[in-house]
């Protein structure tokens, strides 16, 4: 038998996921980390992409999550996120409709405290979008 | 005294308004347990981000360069007060005892010389609170429960607000006053300080990598400790109007629950005062009526 990990997926509304995974590769800040078993504890911050669970050797599900926190120790990996789908659930036509709205939010905003809330929007559209032709 | 079409009204109306009290102790009751689902939904992120917050301030320090929101501004003279309530009545003593323990709280740090501020939250405490402390409100937030229960953006709003606010240098001090559910007939008011972030007590259960291992932080502690702390004040304030939500509902079962029983026992004594007034009505007559053949 395969060692795992468990990944705990959590959003501030639901417990998302808790299960046994082999390896998760996670979308860090400073770039993407793989969590295998037995990885050195760490605390990440996240930006907003994809999240790729394997099974087998092969990408098992893949899930979108705008930006968050990761946390991870030898026996789990903890992943705080403010919103995550799974990408077979993003629609073409509304992650396209959220980046123009961001767009425009960004356009209009006028103190930095505005600008940086459109500018994480824009970030998490895009994302958004990249996720879905990749 | 009351005549018996009088009574027979009043019974009537009893009736109809008991009807309505029932009917909306069912509904307070659906709706509690969905609320109280999403308040224990809504605790794994809560207990998560306190663990890993802790870590970091630990990891952190006192450090010079530990972020504004953890080691406060350094005075503590302009306080925030943020009020939870519920935007409908009808829920016994619900807002009431929120309205007080706020006015209380406003009046002490008003003697001690502070300026205080009051976010609304909720259409009642702003209604309650405005005359007295009008000009201390910089903020109302209304229509936070939606159909669908409530929205965490609606809770990143008021988190946002809060967070320009600060930045701005609007308050030093910020805490946030809500009912905490205990069951659905008991709520307890409670202060909680959300700025600067209050390191929680750890709590000895921690597995033994957790809490004595030594973490690596990407991209520091500093940057991931300045992303988590915002993110924080959006998830204690979401979990306060959970709290709030749930504690409302339960307040507005039990409320309505007593007005039902009471209505009950309400019709029992006017139905019992209707048969005695027919029944003297009756007897008078006969009496009438026998003393008027005896009188032949």
């Amino acid at each position: 038998m395969t060692d795992t990990t468990v990944l705990e997926l959590v959003s501030p509304s639901a417990l998302l996921k808790s299960e046994p995974v082999e390896m998760v590769v996670v979308p860090g800040t400073d770039g993407n980390f793989g969590v295998l078993p037995k990885h050195s504890p760490m605390i990440s911050t996240i930006r907003p992409g994809v999240i790729d669970i394997y099974a087998g050797g092969k990408v098992s599900e893949r899930i979108f999550v705008a930006g968050g926190v990761a946390e991870v120790n030898p026996e789990r990996c903890t992943i705080l996120a403010e919103e995550a789908v799974p990408v077979s659930d993003i629609k073409a036509d509304e992650a396209q409709a959220r980046l123009e709205a961001a767009e425009a939010d960004l356009k209009a905003a006028t103190t930095a405290h505005d600008k940086a809330n459109a500018e994480r929007a824009f970030d998490v559209a895009r994302a958004l979008i990249a996720a879905l032709s990749n | 005294m009351a005549s018996l079409k009088d009574l027979r009204s009043r019974i009537a109306s009893v009736k109809s308004t008991k009807k309505i009290t029932s009917a909306m102790k069912m509904v307070a009751a659906s709706k509690l347990r969905r609320s109280q689902d999403a308040a224990e939904a809504a605790r794994p992120y809560a207990d998560r981000m306190g663990t890993m917050l802790g870590r970091l301030a630990a990891a952190v320090g006192g450090s010079q360069g530990a972020p504004k929101l953890l080691s406060g501004t350094g005075k503590e003279d302009v306080h925030l007060l943020v009020v939870f309530t519920s935007d409908r009545g009808l829920c016994g003593g619900f807002n009431a005892s929120i309205i007080k323990a706020t006015r209380i709280k406003v009046r002490a740090l008003q003697a001690a010389g502070k300026t205080v501020k009051l976010i609304c939250v909720g259409r009642k405490a702003s209604d309650a609170l405005k005359r007295e402390f009008g000009d201390a409100i910089v903020a109302r937030y209304i229509g936070v429960e939606g159909k669908k229960g409530i929205d965490f953006s609606a809770a990143t709003d008021v988190a946002d607000k809060i967070l320009a606010l600060y930045d701005a240098g609007e308050f030093d001090v910020c805490s946030i006053i809500y009912n905490k559910f205990v069951s659905a007939i008991s709520q307890v008011v409670t202060t909680q300080q959300l700025v600067p972030f209050a390191v929680p007590e750890t709590d000895g259960q921690e597995e033994a990598t957790g809490s004595s291992a030594v973490y690596d932080y990407e991209p520091s502690e500093e940057a991931i400790l300045a992303d988590l702390l915002p993110r924080n004040v959006g998830v204690q304030i979401f979990g306060a109007m959970l709290e709030s939500s749930a504690s409302e509902h339960g307040a507005r079962m039990s409320a309505m629950d007593n007005a039902t029983r009471n209505a009950g026992d309400m019709i029992d004594r006017l139905s019992i005062q209707y048969n005695r007034s027919r029944q003297a009505q009756i007897t008078n007559e006969l009496i009438e009526i026998i003393s008027g053949a005896e009188a032949l």
